[in-house]
C-alpha cells in the first residue's frame, strides 16, 4: 500500500470519506473570489514517559486529528478547521474558510496529480517499535547509569517521547500527496550538588524513527553520561565575563546561531512584508566570504526533515547564503507566488489547527578548512561556547541572542575556566560579517530543536562546524 | 462569528463526559481518576495596510483523564470526546498504568480539601461581534498608527475574541466548572532611519470587551513606541541600576513564582530550597494571591486538584512566607497543598509605590528596559542573562534609546536589591506590577 492509501484509510475512512470525494469537499472552500484552496487533513499519536526518584511515576498518551481548510484570494487568507473528519465539517469548513471574501470569479479546481516526492524518513508507527516494559527499561537505565556516574549527582530525570503522525494534503492547484512522520527524543536532566552549590546539566536527540532504533543506539546511557559531564562542568564554572569579544563556537547545536541570525530573517513572509533586516539584500553580501548556509529538508531521518512539506510540495536542499552572497529565501505557496518565486518545501503548521507559514526544516552551515584547534588557537581572550539554551530574534532589527548552558574561558589560545551561562547578543547581518574561520568539522545536532513562530512550535534542526566570530557581545556579570 | 457558543449547553455537555468517564475509569478497574475537559471558541482577525490579511475561525476541545490503580498513575487525553474515543482514553490511561511504577506520595488531594465554596466570579463576558466588526476595530487600530508621522510600514492589527468552558472532576464525587472569556486588540508598527529598521507593538486584553482600550489608542501607542527605538545606540559595558518596565517586573514575578512552585523544589531545580521563613526582598515588600477577586485575568475558586483556592501570602514584609503548592508536591516536602496545583492567580504586589519619575530620579544613571530577549534564566542557580532593549538614563532622565545589550545579576541578589517599584501599574496579566528599579546589575554592551 502507498503512504497515500495508507494515510488515506487512516485519516478519511473512518468518517466515509475516500479520496474521490476530496473534489467536492475542495470546492465549499473554493468559493466565489477565492484564488486557491487547501484541505489538509492530520492525525497524531503521542506518547510521553517520565522518569523521576528512580521511578516512571507518570506516563501520558493523546491522540488528536482533524481538517484544516485554507481559502486563500490574493493576500487574504480564511481559515477553519474541525476535529471531526467528515463531509458535513468539509461543508462547514470551507464556507467558513471561504466567507474571506464574498464576490468574485469562482474558479474550478485544477485535476489532481499525486505528488511524487522521495521518502527522507520510513513511514512507520515509532511508538510500536517498542514494547512498554522496553520503555521504562530504557529510562530506569539512563537513571542508574547517571547516579553511579558521580556520586555528587543528587536528582536525575529522563523521559521518552514520541509522536506518529500522518497527514494528507488536497489543494486546488491539484495537488494530493501524503506523508507518514515518525519523531521521537529521549532526554535526561540531572542536578549535581557539591559544597552547597547546585548546578543542572542535560542532554538528549532523537529524530525521526523508531523508538527501537533510539533504543539501539544506546542514547539512554550516552546522555546519561554527557547530562552527568555538564552538571559537573557547571559545577566549577566561574562567573561570565561582560563585553565584546571574540566567541567560538563548537559544531553541532550551536548552529542555533543560524536559525536566529540568519534563518527567521530569510523567510519568505518577513521579506514580501518588508518587516525582515534581510528585506531587499538579495544577491548582496550579507556574511564573510566561505560562509555557506543552507536549509535541506531532506537529510535522512533528522528531526527537521519532511519528505514533502505541509502544502504537500516536496522537501528541498534550499541554499540561503552561498559563500556569503544571499541567495534565497524559504518559501511557502502563498508568499511564493506573491514574490514571483517558486515554492521551497518551507510550509509548515504545527498542526490541521494551525495556518501554514514558511518555516525552517534543518538548517546548517557547510563546512570550511580550518582546523578546530587552531580556531581555539588564533584568540588570545574570549569565549568558546559548545551548548546552548534557546535562542530568539527581532527579525525587524536583526538583533539576536542565544544563551550558552556550556561555554569556557579562552586565555593566549587555550581553553581554561568553565564559565557559567550566558546570552550572546548581536545583529544577524552584522554576526555573520564576524565570521572569521570556518572549521572542517561539520556536525548536525543531536535532534532537539522546537522552534517557535506566532505561537506554532514545530521541530527543527541545525548544524554547524567549528566557528570564530571575532566580536560578539557576551553577556555574563565580569565587567 | 460563525456559530454562536452556548455556554451553559457546553458546561452540560462536558459534565456529562466527565461524569461518564469517571464512571467507565472506576468500572474498568480504576481506585481513583480525575478528569479534565474543556472546549474553546473564537475568532482572529488581521489586517495589515488596511487590507484584511487573515480570518481564523478555531474551535478546540479534549479532555484529559488520569487514572490511579493502587499507588500507580497513567494519564491519556483525546481531542474527540465522543463515547469511543472516551472508552479508548480510558483504556489507555489504564494501560499506562499497568507499567508505571508505584508511587506513595501519589493520588488525589485529599477529599476535605476539595472547592465547596464555588460563586461565579464573572469572569464570562462574550462579545457578539461580526466578523466585519472585528475587521474594522483592527482596520481602525492600525490607521491610527499608521497615521502617526514616521511610521513607515506596519506588522498589522490583530483583534482576537474567544471563550470556553472547562470541567473538572474527580473521584472523590467533586465536580467544579468554570467559564471565561478573553480579548484582545494588538498592533505591531515599523519605522525606518539611516540605522535601519525598528519595530514595536501595543496591545489591550481584557476578559469583558467594554475593558478594552479604544483601537486607536493602541494604534497610536505602538506608532509612539516604534518610533522612540529609532537612533538606538549600544551603551556601555559596566555596573548600572536596571528599571524594568512593567510589563517585565512581572516576569521577574514569575521567574519568582517558578522557583516558589513545589515541582522545582522538590526536584531540588530551585534556588529557593530550604529558603522559608528567610529575607529575601526589602522588608517594605510582600506578594499575595488573590485567586477569588471578581473578574480578574486568573480567577478560580478551585485550582487543577480541585482544592479550595485561597488567598496565600508567598513573600510577607521581605521574608518567604510560603512556597507555592499542589497536592503532589505538599506531599514530596511534607507540606500541606496551597491550592497552587496548575499556578498562582492573580498576583498582587503589597510596597509603598513611587511615580515612573521618582524612579528615574533615584536610578540617577543607568538603562530603563523596556524588551527583553531569550530564555537566558536559570531556575536552579538564579543566574540572570538576557539580551535587552531600552533607554539610557542620566541625570534622572531619560536620554536616547539603546540596544543589541545585555543584562545580567543573579535572581536572588536581584531581589535583595530592589530599590523601589512603580505606581505605573500594569493590570493586563494575572501578575499586577509597576516598574522594578534593581540596583547594581550588569550591563554588556560596547
Amino acid at each position: 500500500m502507498t503512504q497515500l492509501d495508507q494515510a488515506a484509510s487512516i485519516l478519511l475512512t473512518p468518517g466515509g470519506l475516500d479520496l474521490d470525494s476530496l473534489d467536492t469537499g475542495l470546492s465549499h472552500a473554493m468559493g466565489a473570489g477565492i484564488d486557491y484552496a487547501d484541505l489538509y487533513f492530520q492525525r497524531t499519536w503521542q506518547e510521553g514517559w517520565v522518569l523521576e526518584d528512580g521511578e516512571v511515576k507518570d506516563a501520558s498518551y493523546s491522540i488528536d486529528g482533524g481538517v484544516g481548510v485554507r481559502s486563500l484570494a490574493g493576500e487574504k487568507t480564511g481559515f477553519a478547521y474541525s476535529n471531526q473528519i467528515t463531509a458535513e465539517a468539509l461543508v462547514d469548513t470551507g464556507k467558513t474558510a471561504s466567507g474571506i471574501v464574498r464576490s468574485g470569479t469562482r474558479l474550478s479546481g485544477q485535476a489532481v496529480s499525486p505528488v511524487s516526492a522521495a521518502l527522507c524518513y520510513p513511514g512507520i508507527d515509532p511508538l510500536a517499535g517498542l514494547s512498554a516494559a522496553d520503555k521504562v527499561a530504557m529510562l530506569k537505565l539512563a537513571d542508574r547509569v547517571a547516579r553511579a556516574a558521580d556520586p555528587r549527582v543528587s536528582q536525575v530525570s529522563a523521559s521518552l517521547s514520541g509522536t506518529y503522525e500522518v497527514v494528507l494534503v488536497r489543494a486546488s492547484d491539484g495537488t494530493l500527496a501524503a506523508d507518514i512522520r515518525p519523531l521521537v527524543r529521549f532526554n535526561v536532566s540531572v542536578i549535581a550538588a557539591h559544597n552547597g552549590r547546585r548546578e543542572s546539566g542535560g542532554a538528549g536527540g532523537g529524530g525521526r524513527y523508531s523508538m527501537a532504533q533510539l533504543r539501539d543506539a544506546g542514547v539512554a546511557e550516552r546522555y546519561a553520561k554527557e547530562a552527568v559531564r555538564q552538571a559537573l562542568v557547571n559545577l566549577e564554572a566561574v562567573d561570565a565575563p561582560a563585553g565584546q569579544m571574540p566567541v567560538v563556537l563548537g559544531a553541532g547545536w550551536p548552529g542555533i546561531l543560524l536559525h536566529e541570525a540568519v534563518g527567521h530573517g530569510l523567510e519568505g513572509d518577513f521579506n514580501r512584508k518588508g518587516s525582515s533586516a534581510f528585506a531587499g539584500k538579495m544577491g548582496q553580501r550579507v556574511a564573510s566570504k566561505g560562509v555557506t548556509v543552507v536549509d535541506d529538508a531532506t537529510l535522512a531521518d533528522c528531526r527537521g526533515s519532511l519528505s514533502v512539506d505541509d502544502e504537500g510540495t516536496p522537501g528541498q536542499h534550499t541554499p540561503l547564503i552561498e559563500d556569503g552572497i544571499l541567495t534565497g529565501y524559504m518559501q511557502d505557496k502563498l508568499n511564493a507566488r506573491l514574490m514571483g518565486m517558486a515554492p521551497t518545501g518551507n510550509a509548515r503548521r504545527e498542526s490541521y489547527a494551525h495556518i501554514p507559514m514558511p518555516r525552517m526544516t534543518n538548517t546548517l552551515m557547510m563546512a570550511g578548512q580550518d582546523e578546530p584547534s587552531d580556531i581555539i588557537k588564533s584568540v588570545k581572550r574570549g569565549l568558546y561556547a559548545v551548548s546552548f539554551g534557546g535562542g530568539q530574534v527581532d527579525i525587524t532589527s536583526g538583533k539576536f541572542v542565544f544563551s550558552a548552558s556550556e561555554a569556557y574561558l579562552i586565555e593566549d589560545g587555550v581553553i581554561t575556566a568553565p564559565v557559567k551561562g550566558a546570552t550572546l547578543i548581536g545583529n544577524g547581518p552584522e554576526a555573520m560579517g564576524q565570521v572569521s574561520m570556518i572549521g572542517h568539522d561539520m556536525a548536525l545536532d543531536t535532534g532537539i530543536g522546537v522552534c517557535g513562530k506566532e505561537g506554532q512550535g514545530v521541530p527543527v534542526g541545525v548544524g554547524q562546524p567549528t566557528l570564530k566570530l571575532d566580536e560578539l557581545t557576551v553577556g555574563g556579570t565580569q565587567s | 462569528m460563525a456559530q454562536a457558543f452556548d455556554a451553559r449547553a457546553q458546561q452540560t455537555r462536558l459534565t456529562s463526559r466527565a461524569q461518564q468517564a469517571l464512571a467507565l475509569a472506576k468500572r474498568l478497574g480504576a481506585d481513583a481518576a480525575e478528569v479534565g475537559a474543556s472546549v474553546d471558541q473564537g475568532v482572529e482577525v488581521s489586517v495589515r495596510l488596511g487590507e484584511v490579511e487573515t480570518v481564523e475561525l478555531s474551535r478546540d476541545q479534549g479532555i484529559a483523564i488520569t487514572v490511579y490503580v493502587g499507588q500507580r498513575k497513567g494519564s491519556a487525553s483525546s481531542t474527540d470526546a465522543g463515547d469511543d474515543s472516551i472508552q479508548a482514553t480510558v483504556e489507555k490511561a489504564l494501560a499506562i498504568a499497568r507499567y508505571t511504577g508505584e508511587d506513595p506520595m501519589g493520588g488525589l488531594a485529599d477529599a476535605e480539601l476539595m472547592a465547596s465554596e464555588i460563586p461565579d466570579l464573572e469572569v464570562h463576558y462574550p462579545w457578539a461581534l461580526s466578523t466585519d466588526q472585528a475587521i474594522s476595530l483592527a482596520l481602525e487600530c492600525e490607521r491610527a498608527g499608521r497615521a502617526v508621522e514616521g511610521i513607515t510600514q506596519s506588522d498589522g492589527a490583530s483583534l482576537s475574541t474567544g471563550e470556553g468552558v472547562r470541567v473538572y472532576a474527580n473521584s472523590h464525587g467533586f465536580l467544579g466548572t468554570q467559564k471565561g472569556s478573553r480579548h484582545a486588540l494588538s498592533c505591531m508598527l515599523i519605522a525606518e532611519d539611516d540605522n535601519g529598521m525598528q519595530r514595536d507593538f501595543a496591545y489591550t486584553t481584557a476578559r469583558d470587551p467594554k475593558a478594552l482600550r479604544a483601537p486607536e489608542e493602541v494604534g497610536r501607542e505602538a506608532a509612539q513606541c516604534t518610533l522612540r527605538r529609532l537612533g538606538a545606540k549600544r551603551p556601555a559595558t559596566g555596573s548600572f541600576p536596571v528599571l524594568f518596565d512593567p510589563s517585565l517586573a512581572s516576569g521577574l514575578v514569575g521567574h519568582l513564582l517558578g522557583a516558589l512552585s513545589g515541582g522545582a523544589l522538590y526536584r531540588e531545580a530551585s534556588f529557593l530550597c530550604g529558603r522559608l521563613g528567610t529575607p529575601l526582598f526589602p522588608d517594605w515588600f510582600s506578594l499575595e494571591e488573590r485567586p477569588m477577586e471578581r473578574g480578574a485575568t486568573a480567577s478560580s475558586p478551585f485550582d487543577a486538584d480541585g482544592v479550595q483556592t485561597r488567598n496565600n501570602r508567598f513573600i510577607a514584609d521581605g521574608k518567604v512566607a510560603s512556597y507555592m503548592l499542589s497536592a503532589y508536591s505538599a506531599r514530596r516536602l511534607s507540606l500541606t497543598t496551597t491550592g497552587n496545583a496548575g499556578g498562582a492567580r492573580n498576583l498582587r504586589i503589597s510596597a509603598p509605590l513611587q511615580t515612573p519619575e521618582a524612579l528615574l530620579e533615584k536610578m540617577d544613571c543607568g538603562v530603563w528596559v523596556t524588551e527583553l530577549m531569550g530564555q537566558g534564566v536559570n531556575g536552579v542557580t538564579g543566574d540572570y542573562s538576557r539580551g535587552a532593549t531600552g533607554f539610557w538614563v542620566e541625570n534622572g532622565k531619560v536620554q536616547y534609546p539603546i540596544e543589541e545589550f545585555t543584562i545580567a545579576g543573579n535572581l536572588e541578589q536581584m531581589f535583595a536589591n530592589l530599590a523601589g517599584i512603580g505606581d505605573d501599574v500594569d493590570t493586563r496579566g494575572s501578575i499586577h506590577t509597576g516598574s522594578w528599579l534593581i540596583n547594581a546589575m550588569t550591563v554588556a554592551g560596547n
